[in-house]
Parts: C-alpha cells; sequence; structure tokens
C-alpha cells in the first residue's frame, strides 16, 4: 500500500516535470578544426511542453569557452554574432546547423579528435542545466554521421 | 567609422549585384550557365601572395587550372568550414575533372593566419585547396578588385575578434579569364554542372 502511494507520487511528479525535463537535445556534433582554432557545435533541440523554453548559455570541459553564436550571411557578409538566448517554442524544434545557430568552442583543454564523445552543458531559462553528449566530426563533415 | 565601412561594404554590393543583374540581361549563344555568368565584367585572376606552402605564388601560376577563390579566415568556424565543405563535396561529385581545379582560400585575417595555420586548416577540408595570404595591403588590393570586402570586428575582449567577410564565390577559367559568381547557398548541382562545363571547355593560357 505504503509502496504502492509512493509509486504513484512519483508518477504525479514526472507528469508535472518542470521546463527543463521537456526540452531534449539530439544529434549533437562538432566541427573540429587543426590546432586549437574555435570549433563549431551543432544540436537539435526539441521541446515537448506547453510552455517555452530558451537556451541561455553553454560551458564544456573540453574547451575553456563556449559562447551560443548564429552566423547569417545576409547582404552577401558572412558574420557572425553573440547571441543571449535562443528560444524553443512550445512543441516545436529548434535546430543548431552550420551557417545559423552554433556553440561557439574555443581554447580546447586537450587535443579534441574526430570520434571522441564531447560534454556540452546548455543552460536554460528556468536555471536548470541540460547536458548533452556532442561527437566530434572532421572539418569537412557534413554532419553527426555524414 | 564602422557605419562608414558598413555602407561602403553595402554600396560595393549593390554595385555587385547591378552588374550580375546587367550580365543577366545579355542574349549570347553560350554555354547555359547555372550560376551567375560574370565573363567580361570582372578582371582576370591577378595576385601577389604567399601560398600555404610560403611559396610566393601570383595569378599566372594558376593557369592551366579553373579557379575557385573564397575569402576566408582560418578562426571562422562556422561559415567558412561549411563553405569549404561544399566545395570539397562539389570537387568528389566532379570526379576526374577536378584535377583541374583549384580551391583558392584567400586569408582576410592577415595578423593571424600564417601559411603553416592554413596548411592544415585547407587540407582538413580537401587536398585541392590552396591557403594564400598576404600583407593587409596585398589582401585588400586582391578583394577591391574583385568587389569583395572584409570587416575585423571590435576584440571580443579576450583577444579574440571576428572578420565579417563577402560570402561571394569567384570562378575562373584555365586561362585565369572570371567567368562565374555563386554565393554560399548556390545549390551544390550547379556548381558541379558549371565546373563541368568549365572544365571540359578549350582554355588557352
Ligand atoms: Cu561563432
Amino acid at each position: 500500500m505504503m509502496v504502492r502511494t509512493i509509486a504513484a507520487a512519483l508518477l504525479v511528479a514526472a507528469g508535472t516535470a518542470n521546463a527543463a525535463d521537456t526540452v531534449t537535445a539530439s544529434a549533437g556534433w562538432i566541427r573540429v578544426l587543426p590546432g586549437s582554432l574555435p570549433a563549431g557545435g551543432y544540436v537539435v533541440f526539441q521541446n515537448t511542453g506547453d510552455r517555452e523554453v530558451a537556451i541561455v548559455d553553454a560551458e564544456s570541459p573540453a574547451y575553456g569557452m563556449a559562447m551560443i553564436h548564429r552566423s547569417s550571411t545576409e547582404t552577401g557578409m558572412g558574420r557572425m554574432e553573440m547571441v543571449d538566448r535562443v528560444a524553443i517554442p512550445p512543441k516545436g524544434t529548434v535546430a543548431f546547423s552550420p551557417g545559423g545557430y552554433h556553440v561557439m568552442l574555443e581554447h580546447p583543454t586537450h587535443p579534441v579528435t574526430p570520434g571522441e564523445p564531447v560534454q556540452v552543458i546548455f543552460t536554460l531559462s528556468d536555471g536548470k542545466k541540460l547536458p548533452v553528449t556532442f561527437v566530434a566530426r572532421p572539418a569537412n563533415a557534413n554532419g553527426p554521421k555524414d | 567609422m564602422k557605419h562608414i565601412t558598413r555602407r561602403r561594404v553595402r554600396l560595393a554590393l549593390l554595385a555587385l549585384l547591378a552588374l550580375v543583374a546587367l550580365v543577366g540581361c545579355q542574349r549570347e549563344p553560350q554555354p547555359e550557365w547555372k550560376l551567375n555568368d560574370v565573363s567580361g565584367h570582372l578582371p582576370d585572376l591577378d595576385f601577389r601572395l604567399t601560398d600555404d606552402n610560403g611559396k610566393a605564388v601570383t595569378g599566372a601560376d594558376f593557369r592551366g587550372k579553373v579557379t575557385v577563390m573564397y575569402f576566408g579566415y582560418t578562426h571562422c568556424p562556422d561559415v567558412c568550414p561549411l563553405t569549404l565543405t561544399q566545395l570539397h563535396v562539389v570537387l568528389d561529385r566532379l570526379g576526374a575533372p577536378a584535377d583541374r581545379v583549384r580551391i583558392l582560400f584567400v586569408s582576410v585575417d592577415p595578423a593571424r593566419d600564417t601559411p603553416a595555420i592554413m596548411h592544415a586548416y585547407v587540407n582538413a577540408f580537401d587536398k585541392r585547396a590552396v591557403g594564400l595570404v598576404g600583407s593587409d595591403r596585398d589582401v585588400e588590393a586582391l578583394a577591391k578588385r574583385y568587389r569583395s570586402a572584409f570587416t575585423r570586428e571590435p576584440d571580443r575582449g579576450d583577444g579574440n575578434y571576428e572578420v565579417s567577410h563577402s560570402s561571394a564565390i569567384y570562378i575562373f577559367d584555365g586561362s585565369g579569364k572570371a567567368r562565374l559568381l555563386a554565393t554560399p547557398s548556390a545549390s551544390q548541382d550547379d556548381i558541379v554542372h558549371d565546373l563541368h562545363l568549365l572544365t571540359s571547355m578549350e582554355t588557352t593560357p
């Protein structure tokens, strides 16, 4: 009886999970460039919840510095800018992909080699952390697998 | 200061677009290019720079090759790799004729890009890519020649900075004549198609 109550309570807790648990990440990969040049990290976020959640920060034990950036080639000029937050709409998906949003990873703490898993921890707008495992890929990769 | 630079960049781009529109109006019994035909509207390939092996090179050293020129820098982790990867895929799809093509990656960051860094960078994308470096003045002259532009952005505070740069891809034939202009969003099919045509044309160096 007691056990069943606890189980029920746990189920309720899972059902009313807060925002962080409604955001998942998949297909994370890093384009590794030679030496200690900055690298771009790409990933797809999905929000299964009913409320908007934003990605507000990133960090990685493999890099001294991680930032959320966005590239644009509007007006024929290629440029990058730092972004404070990337909103993932309710029941929505946002892809960080080459030429758009990316995690800018600088100052590797060790030589990152293709095939290696790299942990990136995102901070969400509700203060929760979302750890994601990225795979390091060669410079001329097109995605996490090809 | 920055605004003036931006405006100049915008003006240069408008001029470039107007030029492409103008070219589009011409009717000539020419190969059916998929990319923007700029024949006769941009100067021949000409520069004095240093390649990624540290050797002094000029535009004339690439006569006999179709060249694909792109301005960028190695501390560019997103847009430059995207373009270079695309060009790598395009050359692989092109097959044997790709031996007659060279990608020229010109650094717009002379302060940080040495031939050695450029060598490692371009070869990580494609063996047919050549990294080119030069003094501020030489690179500026080359960019200006092709109505291209670049701007060093302010230091981010940690000693690092970005360089905004034109994202156009310039394609020259084997005799060094400017032939085509592509944007990074051009389809790989279109670039493969046009490089097939260009590499199969008779060129008199
Ligand atoms: Cu960036």
